[in-house]
Parts: C-alpha cells; sequence; structure tokens
C-alpha cells in the first residue's frame, strides 16, 4: 500500500469517527440532560411533591403543587387565548387573502415576533398588564405567553392548510359550497392532524419559558388567588429554588425540572403519534 | 400562435349539426343547454383562449377534444366559473345557462346546477357516505336522515358504485382504488342533481377497466343531465359522444357531430390530428 493511499484511508476514517463523533454528542445531549436530571432530582419526587405546598425554608419535605396546577392554569389561558387567535390568522394568509402585501406584513410580522427575545415578551406583557393593574398577576403570566404562541401557530397552522391540493378546495366549491364552507368544512379537516400537532408542540415550547413569567405571573409560595394573584410555575419554581442557599430546595428544583422535562417529552410523543396516524389514515 | 383564420372560427358551429331533421331519422333537435358566445380568457397577460364560441345540447354527450394546452380544460372551467378562484384569471364572453348569463346566477347556486368531475379523483378525507352527502348538506337539499341516506344510495346506484361500497359506507374514501373514488366523485356531483356535468379528463388517472365503467356509465347518465366531457383521448370521444369540438391552440377549429368529425373533418388541423398526424 503506497503512502497516499494509506493518507486518504487515515483521512477518511478520521473525517468518519469525527462526524460520527458529533452525531453522537447531538444526539446523547437529551439523554445526559435526562440522566442528570434523574440522578440529582429522582429522590425530591414523591407522592408529596405532587400534593403538597412548598415549604419555608430551611424546612424539609413539601411539594410543588401549587406550582404543576399553576403551570397548567397560564398554559390553559395562553391556549384560550393564543390558539384561536392563531389558527384563525393562519387561516386568513392561507385561504383567504395569500397574495396581498397586507398578508405579507403578517407573515413578516409573525416571524419577526417568533423571534423576540422572551424577556422582552416578558416586559412587555408587565408594561401594559401588570402595572395598570398594579399588581402581578396570573392573568399577565398567560397573556405573555400566549403572545409567544401567537405567532407559532399562525405560521403552522397557514403552513399545513397550504399543503392541502387545491384539488380538494375545487372539489368542494364545484359542489355549490361557499369558499368559507369549503375551507371549514373541507380544507380545515382535511389539515387537522397537522394543524393538532402543531399546537401541541407551540404549547410544550411556551411551557417551558421563564423570563416572561419573572415579573408576570411572578410566584406563590401558597395557591394562586384567582386569576389577578401572582401564580406559582414550575419554570419560576425552578429558578427561585435553584438560586436558593437550602440543599432540599436544590433537589426540588431537579425534580421540577424533571416533571416539566418529561410533560414537554410526552407533548411531543403524542404530537408525532397523532401525526404518524394521520398520515397513516391519507395513505391507506 | 395559430395562422386559423378568423372565417374559419366564425363559421365553427356549421350548418351540418342542424340537419337532424333531414337525415329523416330523428326530427326533434335537442335543445340548447349551455350556449357560450365569444370566450377570450387570460391567465393574467397570456391568453389562452381565443373567441370560442360553442352549443351543448340538452341530454348530449358533447366530447372536447384536442392536444395537451390547447384550452379545453381551461374552457370547462370557466362554464362553472371554478376558474374565478385562479389569481389573475380573466374571462370575456358570455355563456348562458338556459337562455341566463351565468354572472347573474349566484355563484353556489350556478355550481349546484352545473357539476364538476376533475382530472384526478379527489374525494374529501371524510368517509364514503359523507363525500357524497357533502352536497346535498351544504345545499339543504335534503330533509332528515332517512332522506338523506336516500339521496347517498340512489347516487351511489347511479354511479354504479352501490354493490361495491354498500358494506362500507362509513370507511375513509382513501380505502377505495383510483377507479372507485372517481366514480365516488362523480356520485357526489350527481348527489346535488345538476342539469349539467361536467367532466375533466375523468379518466386519465384511471386504468382502462376503470376507464370502461366511466364510459358505461355517462351513457346510462344522460338521460338526466347534460354531458360535457374533456379528453385527450381520441378513441374514448369518438365512443361516448355524440357532437365533439377540437380544440387547438386556444381556439375551437370545429364542432360537429362527432361522426362527421370523426368520418369527414371538414378542416385540415382536425384531420391531422384524428388521424395521428400531431397531438
Amino acid at each position: 500500500m503506497n503512502a497516499r493511499l494509506l493518507r486518504r484511508k487515515v483521512i477518511n476514517a478520521v473525517m468518519l469517527a469525527l462526524t460520527g463523533l458529533c452525531t453522537a454528542v447531538t444526539t446523547s445531549t437529551l439523554f445526559v440532560i435526562l440522566g442528570y436530571l434523574v440522578w440529582n432530582g429522582a429522590s425530591a419526587i414523591d407522592w408529596d411533591f405532587f400534593t403538597k405546598l412548598p415549604l419555608s425554608p430551611g424546612e424539609t419535605g413539601g411539594g410543588m403543587a401549587n406550582a404543576i396546577v399553576g403551570s397548567f392554569q397560564i398554559l390553559l389561558l395562553a391556549a384560550a387565548v393564543g390558539i384561536p387567535v392563531g389558527v384563525a390568522a393562519g387561516i386568513y394568509l392561507a385561504e383567504f387573502n395569500p397574495n396581498s402585501v397586507f398578508s405579507f406584513l403578517v407573515r413578516y410580522t409573525a416571524d419577526l415576533l417568533n423571534g423576540v427575545p422572551s424577556i422582552v415578551v416578558g416586559i412587555f406583557a408587565w408594561g401594559v398588564v401588570v402595572v395598570p393593574m398594579k399588581h402581578f398577576s396570573a392573568l399577565s403570566g398567560g397573556l405573555a405567553l400566549a403572545l409567544m404562541l401567537i405567532p407559532i401557530t399562525v405560521r403552522t397552522t397557514e403552513q399545513f392548510l397550504k399543503d392541502v391540493p387545491v384539488s380538494m378546495r375545487e372539489g368542494a366549491l364545484a359542489l355549490g359550497a361557499s369558499k368559507w364552507r369549503a375551507v371549514a368544512t373541507v380544507v380545515v379537516p382535511a389539515a387537522r392532524t397537522g394543524i393538532l400537532t402543531g399546537l401541541i408542540l407551540g404549547v410544550a415550547r411556551i411551557a417551558g419559558e421563564t423570563a416572561p413569567l419573572l415579573f408576570t405571573a411572578l410566584n406563590n409560595q401558597f395557591w394562586a388567588k384567582g386569576w389577578s394573584a401572582p401564580i406559582a410555575s414550575l419554570p419560576v419554581m425552578i429558578y427561585t429554588h435553584a438560586i436558593s442557599p437550602y440543599e432540599d430546595w436544590h433537589r426540588q428544583a431537579w425534580a421540577a425540572g424533571l416533571v416539566l422535562l418529561a410533560l414537554v417529552l410526552l407533548a411531543n410523543i403524542a404530537a408525532r403519534l397523532i401525526l404518524s396516524r394521520g398520515a397513516n389514515a391519507q395513505r391507506s | 400562435m395559430s395562422s386559423t383564420p378568423e372565417s374559419r372560427v366564425k363559421t365553427a358551429i356549421p350548418a351540418q349539426i342542424l340537419p337532424q331533421a333531414s337525415d329523416g331519422v330523428q326530427t326533434d333537435l335537442p335543445a340548447v343547454k349551455l350556449k357560450a358566445t365569444g370566450i377570450n380568457f387570460f391567465y393574467g397577460a397570456f391568453q389562452a383562449l381565443f373567441d370560442v364560441s360553442i352549443e351543448f345540447f340538452e341530454n348530449r354527450i358533447t366530447a372536447l377534444i384536442g392536444p395537451s394546452g390547447c384550452g379545453k380544460s381551461t374552457f370547462i372551467r370557466n362554464l362553472n366559473r371554478i376558474n374565478e378562484t385562479i389569481r389573475g384569471a380573466r374571462c370575456e364572453g358570455e355563456i348562458l345557462l338556459d337562455g341566463e348569463n351565468i354572472l347573474g346566477i349566484d355563484v353556489t347556486q350556478l355550481r349546484r346546477r352545473v357539476g364538476m368531475v376533475f382530472q384526478r379523483p379527489n374525494p374529501f378525507p371524510k368517509s364514503i357516505f359523507d363525500n357524497v352527502a357533502y352536497g346535498v348538506k351544504i345545499n339543504g337539499l335534503a330533509r332528515g336522515k332517512r332522506a338523506l341516506e336516500e339521496t347517498v344510495e340512489k347516487s351511489l346506484r347511479r354511479a354504479a358504485l352501490w354493490d361495491e361500497v354498500k358494506d362500507q359506507l362509513h370507511k375513509s374514501a382513501y380505502a377505495l382504488s383510483g377507479g372507485q373514488q372517481q366514480r365516488l366523485c362523480i356520485a357526489r356531483a350527481l348527489a346535488v342533481d345538476p342539469q349539467v356535468l361536467l367532466l375533466d379528463e375523468p379518466c386519465s388517472a384511471l386504468d382502462p377497466i376503470a376507464t370502461g365503467k366511466i364510459e358505461d356509465l355517462l351513457f346510462t347518465l344522460k338521460d338526466q343531465c347534460t354531458i360535457v366531457i374533456v379528453t385527450h383521448n381520441m378513441q374514448q370521444a369518438g365512443r361516448v359522444s355524440d357532437y365533439t369540438g377540437f380544440f387547438l391552440l386556444g381556439r375551437l377549429i370545429e364542432f360537429n357531430k362527432t361522426g362527421v368529425i370523426f368520418r369527414t373533418p371538414a378542416q385540415k388541423e382536425t384531420e391531422d390530428y384524428i388521424t395521428g398526424r400531431f397531438g
């Protein structure tokens, strides 16, 4: 074997190993994070963690029941506001006026809004909701997250509607359906699995947002007293517990991280299942 | 563009059509159901149709033939105004349905009266039953569940699909074969009881057996409606139609009884096309 051939073989092997290593790093990151969370937090997860309120600093035990419920409450509000607005705007962009200057601007704005740092969204919600109301609230946190959900929803809805073949729309129109009727009864149902998946992934993405909640929903060691009171959430709870000096709180922060990640992963898996089942139904 | 002189286009509807009476066989002239006059059609700046004038007779099958891109599909898509959904599309001229300008008819009403079947089967992602019921429901044509079921069954029977699907009405339409899907689309169009049925190359995605079934079906349907079928298959035009129009480069070159077009075409272009010299 001559030197040149040997050199080429060596380079080939090295490059292959390098790309393989990078692939392994990428895919293993998730498992390393998951493993690390389990290692540090699993011991703090017990029945109390899901059912009890946090205890005062220094006391051992207690749970994060209020933060888990609080996160769901905030997400529910964000979804209740963000999903209808986002889906309706997505339908408008895809079906009713796709080529106008206005639609171009809306699309562009949605993309920009998607890129706005979440802390900026937080300070905006603080400025327009918290300051006039004169106190922190679940409401302001939910609205801040809704603001982040809207652009994601608009674009995914639009995309999945665009993937519905033109022949489907023409089929409905040719039977005497009005434009709106065709969209509502044929086009949107045809795209429903895709839209639903997009919604789940969008909600899962905002579930972990911390910055918009820091000075809107704030935090609460107890159950929230209604929508206009401060409310606990998992991400903020992780933050406050992690920066505290108490060993037991640190373990609970890890545990909260584990619960949050598990919820997001479950949402992702559910979305994939829905999408693949929808694709199978269309194919068969 | 084509060198076809203006005069030829003007005489595209020749007198030979009318002398059915003088054949001594048939004395009753079919009524004109749809009449298009001077149709010019544009996609943006591109003109796709030039001064097309044609008449479609009641309870007759008219085939429109011609090479790909000649404008035959574009033309029938004007008859139910589905072309209006295309951005930048513009249609000039006059189209009369039973003597009434179709621009004066509410577009959803027009499309209920003038049904359409497309080139590729386009069932909705719903059950077989719901596909057929769709037009009936949105037009509010059936009163009650029972009437709806009857209409669906009748339409599937008219489309010669009932026996194949009667036990699986609530399965997805996508579970059907391509030929069955196309007959489902025909059943769906028939369910709203259209007066005219437009078929845009309905067999181009189908195998010969499925094609044969659809052709048989057309014969049984013409008692109830006026049929316009676009096809690039000349044998099909010869088999199924009573009248044939030949399109070339956006113009209607010749229109006559099918037998005349295929045996003694008046225009050189028609003869060249039907004898397979081009296209």
